[in-house]
Formats: structure tokens, C-alpha cells, sequence
């Protein structure tokens, strides 16, 4: 939680607000969020991550014009050292 | 030593390594440069969005350094493995994969039939599958009929370092299939890596024999020379063991 309080894009409470489950947890974004907003809220470069929305994986090209709806499913996944 | 071609790759070092359970990255990358491997497996797994854990491994392991070759570890289901395959091609560097689809989790040994089901999918999707079995053979020969580019028999269970319980049938998976085959789990030591090569496999995987030893970076070192003796003692052709002793030295010749 730490990254979305710290980004004003992202103001918890607020009635124009969604709720969205990300990695499995749900958090509060700002409606009309897009992906690529949702990855940088978190810090993270877009190109080292991979994006699955609502079961679907996004290309990279598409993050800045998919917006995030209420009751979406996000995951945000990378490569990891594994055997 | 001649390379190793693997589909449409040559790689110089038939020493597979993966790269999990490192105390830290530096160990890691200096235990793959010690090992010699030109390709180093990695997993796909949810971003730690708290950051309680170390970043993603690309901050560490330079992907023009090392071929990636991305795994399904810790899937159970076929419609899993494909899931996490599909994520690891999007990630941008490559269409290979290891498939692992785990049956139980005790030995950790594969899921054979969901492991096929898997690979039938993916190759038909243009994956370069090189597929984790069993030491079954006739799954590795179903395995390369639906167009995987390496089967991948284990030696023993993942992390077990137990070493090639099953030589005969290493020997014979290899007999029998035309694609090259890979030894995958169960290395424990030196000696197991050679013992896998002398068989006539193509190449050894491994990751907790090297992350796990006291010295990671000398035990890769280790497993390069001892994937090399290996494959030097298999082409160069052993004589045949025997039960009786023979005299090394002549003779005749002797003094009364």
C-alpha cells in the first residue's frame, strides 16, 4: 500500500473510486485509471513487467490505453530465479 | 567440445543452471560465470507489490549474457502451465520454455499425461518446449512426437541430490530419441554430473547442487569441469567393465 499512498493520482476514499483486486489483493484505484498508471503507481518499469488483465495478457502497447474498470483482476508478474 | 544444437540454438556449455535459492544475487551471478552455462532458467511469479522481497531477477542476470529459458515450476495443472508459459513469452526475450507440470508434491515428480497435454498446446502455439519428465520412456518419446525440442528425464526428485537412480533408462531415453536429452534434477555432486554425461545425454539442469553447496561458486566451477569429463569420457567410448583382473604392465619380460 505503501506506493498508492504516496501517489496523489490515487486518493483512497474518494467516491469516484473502483476497487480492483491486484496480485491477489484488493485495493482502491482512481476511475479511469489506466494500466500504465497502475504499473508506475507501483513503481515499476513497464518493461520488465508483464501485465494479465482479468485473465488476459496485455501488450505492452496497449497499457496506456486500457483503463482499469471496477472489479477487474490485475497481475502483474516478472521473472524471478527459479530452477 | 562440440557445441550442443538445440532447435535452431548452439550452445557452448552442455551445463544447463538454474537460478533459484542463491543466499544473494552476487553469489548467483558469479556461480553461473563460474559454471560456464549459456542458459539459466527463470520463473514467473506476482511482483511483490510491498517490496518485502528482492526485485524481479533481470535488475541482476543480463539476458545477452545468458540464454533465459523461462520454467512452469510450481504448476499442477496443465491449463496453469499454459497460463504461466504464455506470461513468460510475453515478457519480450524469447518462445522457449521449460515445462514442469508437478504430479505430487511429496517427490515433486511430473504429472506425465498433463505434462504432454501441456506440451501438444504450446509447441502448437510456437513454443520451443524443452519438457520435464519422468524417466518414463515412453513418455519422452511422446513427448518429442508432439514436437518438444528436448525432453528432459529427471535423475532423481528436484532438490533431492540423490544423483541418476536410474541409469538404464537415461541410456535408454537417449537410445531412442532423436532430440537431445536433457538430465533434469536430482544432481547432488560432481561425480552426478558426469555420471549423467557418460550415459550419452546431451546435457545436465541443475540449480540446488550448486545454490545449496557451502561454496556455490566452486561447486559450479566443479560441475562445468565435471559436465565436460563427462561428455569427453562418453565420445572418447569406455572400455568395457569386467570382473577379472588384467595385468596393465606385460608379462613377459620378467627376470628369473
Amino acid at each position: 500500500m505503501r506506493a498508492i499512498q504516496r501517489d496523489e493520482r490515487l486518493v483512497m476514499n474518494d467516491p469516484g473510486n473502483i476497487q480492483v483486486r491486484v496480485n491477489g489483493k484488493e485495493r482502491e484505484v482512481r476511475s479511469g485509471l489506466s494500466v500504465h498508471e497502475l504499473v508506475e503507481s507501483f513503481d515499476l518499469n513497464p518493461l520488465l513487467i508483464v501485465v494479465e488483465l482479468n485473465r488476459e495478457i496485455l501488450n505492452r502497447d496497449q497499457f496506456k490505453d486500457v483503463e482499469i474498470s471496477d472489479g477487474d483482476a490485475v497481475e502483474l508478474v516478472h521473472f524471478v530465479g527459479g530452477g | 567440445m562440440e557445441p550442443l544444437r538445440i532447435a535452431d540454438q548452439e550452445f557452448e556449455s552442455r551445463l544447463f543452471v538454474g537460478t533459484g535459492k542463491y543466499a544473494d544475487n552476487d553469489t548467483m551471478m558469479e556461480a553461473l560465470r563460474a559454471s560456464g552455462t549459456a542458459m539459466v532458467t527463470v520463473s514467473v511469479r506476482r511482483v511483490d507489490l510491498d517490496r518485502t522481497q528482492s526485485e524481479g531477477i533481470l535488475f541482476h542476470l543480463d539476458p545477452d549474457e545468458f540464454f533465459l529459458l523461462p520454467n512452469t515450476a510450481g504448476c499442477y495443472t496443465a491449463e496453469d502451465a499454459i497460463r504461466y508459459a504464455r506470461l513468460a513469452r510475453a515478457a519480450g526475450f524469447n518462445e522457449w520454455l521449460k515445462l514442469e507440470v508437478i504430479g505430487d508434491e511429496a517427490t515433486l515428480v511430473p504429472d506425465t499425461q498433463a505434462t504432454l497435454e501441456a506440451a501438444q498446446t504450446l509447441v502448437d502455439e510456437g513454443f520451443k518446449v524443452m519438457a520435464y519428465t519422468n524417466d518414463d520412456l515412453i513418455t519422452a518419446l511422446r513427448l518429442e512426437d508432439v514436437g518438444c525440442v528436448a525432453v528432459m528425464p529427471l535423475a532423481s526428485p528436484i532438490g533431492s541430490g540423490l544423483g541418476i537412480v536410474n541409469p538404464y533408462f537415461i541410456r535408454e531415453i537417449k537410445r531412442r530419441c532423436e532430440v537431445p536429452i536433457i538430465v533434469d534434477a536430482g544432481v547432488g555432486t560432481a561425480s552426478d554430473a558426469c555420471v549423467a554425461m557418460e550415459q550419452g545425454v546431451d546435457g545436465v539442469l541443475m540449480n540446488t547442487a550448486i545454490a545449496a553447496a557451502e561454496d556455490p561458486v566452486a561447486m559450479a566451477h566443479a560441475m562445468r569441469l565435471a559436465t565436460q569429463a563427462g561428455r569427453l569420457a562418453y565420445v572418447a567410448g569406455r572400455m568395457e567393465a569386467r570382473e577379472i583382473a588384467v595385468p596393465s604392465s606385460p608379462t613377459r619380460g620378467m627376470l628369473d
